[in-house]
């Protein structure tokens, strides 16, 4: 979260984000250990499936703003007019 | 084995630590990747050894190449070779090397005394994770796959139009001079193309 709010590299924002998915999913994790039961793993499935999509739309949107921009600075992106 | 959990979570912590401190986006993705590979760690200990396993193969292996790839297609150019020798220095990946070794080293020893990583009553093993994703959670097993589909659909389309605007510029009828116009308009970018191929 720190790095999501700190860093103003869209690549560093889109890594940060995978931490905090991350962090979500070993919650998950843990709880179903704790528990001993199997849906903290399978919600675990489930978020790596969100990371994944996730993480294809937003570096196809790194890239599209790289080559409009030609710099990762999030702060370049704030005019969004078509 | 409390203290494997303990030596992998510190790990995962300081690796994350590292990666958000770094400027550099290749440094950052080596302690990212050691990170992932220490939480896989962690998932292991705590007895869910199908969760590590995915963890290593799709967070470490697919997700981190596709940033690996976009790093190097943002890097493009004469200067890529010596900007990668640049980034390589042992200094840089030396840190990681640690981490990982560390790691290495819980793995073997897991490995080596059989019995001793997990006990047996708290693992929960992949009959059972499956058993439960196909029983009562299949409708968000469908759900997921619509989702999974919805994200190739929408990077197949983002690609899409990446290359019909640099077709528009190198067609020279592009307008997009300080990038700030609207480029991006889908519906003009779909007109440019129909008319310069007509």
């Amino acid at each position: 979260m720190i790095g999501l709010l700190v860093r103003r590299n869209l690549l560093f924002i889109l890594m940060s984000l995978e931490v905090m998915v991350n962090a979500a999913g070993l919650a998950f994790v843990v709880a179903g250990a704790s528990h001993g039961q199997a849906d903290g793993q399978v919600m675990f499935i489930f978020i790596l499936a969100v990371a994944a999509a996730e993480v294809a739309v937003g570096l196809a949107l790194v890239l599209l703003l790289y080559h409009r921009y030609r710099t990762l600075d999030v702060d370049m992106a704030s005019q969004l007019r078509g | 084995m409390d203290w494997l959990f303990y030596i992998a979570g510190v790990v995962a912590v300081g690796a994350t630590l590292m990666m958000l401190t770094r400027q550099n986006a290749v440094h950052a993705l080596l302690y990212l990747i050691v990170s992932l590979l220490a939480v896989a760690v962690v998932f292991f200990v705590l007895g869910a050894p199908f969760a590590a396993a995915l963890e290593v193969i799709i967070y470490a292996g697919a997700i981190m190449v596709l940033f690996i790839f976009v790093v190097m297609l943002l890097n493009v150019g004469p200067r890529a070779g010596e900007l990668e020798s640049a980034w390589l220095t042992p200094t840089v990946w030396a840190g990681p090397a640690v981490l990982a070794a560390i790691l290495a080293g819980e793995i073997v020893y897991i490995l080596s005394s059989p019995g001793l990583g997990i006990e047996p009553a708290a693992e929960i093993p992949p009959e059972r994770v499956g058993l439960a994703l196909y029983g009562p959670y299949l409708v968000a097993v469908e759900l997921a796959s619509m989702l999974l589909l919805g994200g190739l659909v929408g990077a197949y389309h983002l690609g899409r139009e990446d290359r019909v605007r640099l077709e528009t510029a190198t067609h020279g009828v592009h307008t997009d001079v300080a990038g700030s116009d609207s480029g991006g308009d889908l519906v003009r970018a779909g007109s440019d193309r129909t008319a310069g191929a007509a």
